[in-house]
């Protein structure tokens, strides 16, 4: 594992990869620390970057078309969308794990039964499914936390179960199982453990699209509820005012793409470095 | 092979039956939530269960599946809440429409990625490799509502070249299909490209390939006689697939550019609280996943000559 740090900090794109992420995760917690202007209050509609108020307020990405300063706006919202990401994903990642290991370990009726309910699971287009559950429950945070659940934990699932299949012929699972370990032992500390590499690349590609989908559920109106900013919510407001005011959408777009990237980049490192390993 | 493609066959039933129970549960079991769809919130309790008891409500629910489930298979999905005629007659336009869309992306994407992903793969940690690998992560870190809102803003409102919206509304016209078709192939090449790129390494670092080339074959017969068509089956399979990823992201680009296809239909639906479309279209999109799931499976076997000639496997 630590020649895999190592490496890491060789790549210049897996650097730039975790210093995009370090950055938007550093803002989404210092935000209500940091001098901004508060995210949900009207102040002066329809002001370009730049530009000053009679106060002598600067607004410096503008504000948009309720006059809501947009900097405080994506600062928050990275806020947001980062706090629904980790926490949808956390719980995505405790239930695949389980089921994945179980089915790998175990077998048998458990291991059919699991991998069908995942294969009906992963049937489904992602956005269609996100789109039945969220309608089918209502929109707001805890249901989207159902929602990412449903649909990243079969997969999840699926790449735990291989990774399982694996390794329990190793030479360490035979060791422990002789020394009478239990079922449970095994499966979450002889061979979650040395699973976490290919776990990580994983991750970190989720993460990212988790992301992904929280902004778009809040772009299609299935997301978090106002007034609170969420990038994708960003861009369905201030869409129609393209025309004139391009950069209310333009801001919170490239926002999620640098994350996004980030991550992704991020992955793509530590998956090189594994395979140099 | 035969054995194992009837296999896949069974579980593709299967899983639609499923899907088809569970969207059936999850809409329609509670009877008289149904009724205030269809009646609207401030229909009385008397008037819902008229309702319910005039459309065949007071059956079993198994039966009512049954029954809802053999119209289903006879092309009937009921009627349109929200627009009040049959969905069908939304619903096959609205496909139309979709695959429109979805020809076009993958007329563009697939030479694309492919050209691409074997220029990568040919010569792996070339400059060119490099490039053709730092655009594909880049352009698939950008959501497709992004990509959408960057592409608006520069080609619709400071170049002027594009329409901005893609409803159609004066009769059919390319120009309104470039951008939605330009975000989804911006989005999905990368993928694929990563995959043939892999595939080609695989091949070129192969013994036959070094054999071929060390007999003093020229590259290009090399290349092209016995590398390329083994780099392709992955890739193959991996172009099919992309089917489920196009059915997500032509939600997105249809509500985006007002595109009227089947994925604003579904979100219009979602949003209305239409069932019945609802319904529909969630069991066409997974039909159409899984239908193109198992012309990979089988395309692959077919391809694959290792697992074709396996007698043991099949």
């Amino acid at each position: 594992m630590v020649g895999i740090w190592t490496r890491l900090y060789e790549s210049p794109l897996a650097m730039l990869g975790l210093a995009l992420v370090l950055f938007w995760f550093a803002l989404a917690l210092l935000a209500p620390i940091l001098p901004l202007l508060d995210p949900n209050t009207a102040l002066d509609a329809f002001k370009l970057p730049l530009s000053t108020s009679e106060g002598g307020v600067t607004y410096w990405l503008g504000t948009d078309h309720k006059g809501r300063d947009i900097l405080a706006r994506v600062i928050f919202g990275a806020r947001q969308v980062l706090f629904w990401t980790v926490l949808a994903s956390a719980v995505a990642y405790v239930l695949g794990i389980a089921m994945g290991l179980t089915a790998g370990y175990l077998g048998g009726w458990w291991d059919e039964a699991v991998s069908f309910i995942g294969n009906v699971f992963l049937s489904f287009p992602v956005m269609v499914l996100y789109i039945v559950i969220i309608s089918y429950l209502g929109a707001g945070g805890l249901n989207i936390v159902f929602a990412v659940t449903f649909a990243s934990a079969p997969g999840i699932m699926r790449i735990v179960r291989a990774l399982t299949l694996d390794l329990k012929h190793r030479d360490y699972v035979a060791a422990a199982q002789t020394r009478g370990e239990s079922a449970l032992y095994i499966m979450f500390v002889e061979i979650l453990l040395n699973a976490r590499g290919p776990l990580m690349v994983d991750v970190c590609l989720r993460l990212g699209y988790t992301t992904i989908t929280i902004a778009m559920l809040g772009y299609l109106g299935l997301g978090l509820p106002p007034p609170d900013p969420d990038w994708g919510k960003m861009i369905a407001e201030t869409q129609p005012l393209g025309s004139f005011a391009g950069h209310m959408a333009v801001v919170p777009a490239l926002a999620i793409s640098s994350l996004v990237l980030g991550f992704n980049l991020l992955a793509d490192g530590l998956r090189e470095s594994a395979l140099d390993a | 092979m035969l054995k194992l493609a009837a296999k896949r066959f069974v579980s593709m039933i299967l899983i639609m039956v499923t899907v088809s129970f569970a969207l059936f549960v999850l809409f329609e079991h509670d009877k008289l939530a149904v009724a205030g769809k269809v009646l609207g919130p401030y229909s009385s309790e008397q008037q819902r269960l008229i309702w319910l008891d005039e459309n065949g409500y007071d059956a079993p629910f198994v039966a009512r599946y049954a029954e809802w489930l053999g119209e289903l298979v006879q092309g009937d999905f009921g009627t349109s809440i929200e627009l009040n005629v049959p969905v069908a007659d939304v619903l096959w336009p609205r496909l139309g429409n979709t695959a429109i869309l979805a020809a076009v992306v993958f007329a563009v994407m697939v030479p694309l990625s492919l050209m691409l992903g074997v220029l990568a793969g040919l010569r792996e940690a070339s400059f060119r490799d490099r490039t053709i690998s730092i655009i594909s992560v880049i352009t698939t870190s950008v959501p497709e509502f992004a990509s959408a809102t960057l592409l608006t803003a520069v080609f619709v409102f400071w170049l002027g070249w594009l329409p901005g919206t893609s409803a159609m509304s004066a009769g059919f016209r390319w120009a309104e299909v470039i951008l939605p078709a330009a975000v989804l192939v911006i989005y999905d090449f990368g993928y694929v490209t990563r995959m043939t790129r892999a595939a080609m390494i695989d091949v070129m670092t192969s013994d036959y390939v070094r054999t071929a080339i060390l007999k003093g074959l020229p590259y290009q017969r090399v290349v092209f006689r016995h590398a390329l068509r083994n780099a392709l089956i992955a890739p193959f399979t991996v172009i099919v697939l992309q089917m489920n990823w196009l059915l997500s992201g032509v939600i997105i680009v249809e509500v985006f550019f007002a595109y009227k296809g089947f994925g604003k239909l579904l979100l219009d639906a979602a949003l209305f609280g239409d069932i019945y479309v609802i319904e529909a279209c969630t069991l066409i999109a997974v039909l159409v996943a899984v239908v193109s799931q198992f012309i990979s499976d089988v395309g692959y076997m077919v391809l694959n000559p290792r697992i074709r000639f396996d007698k043991v496997r099949a």
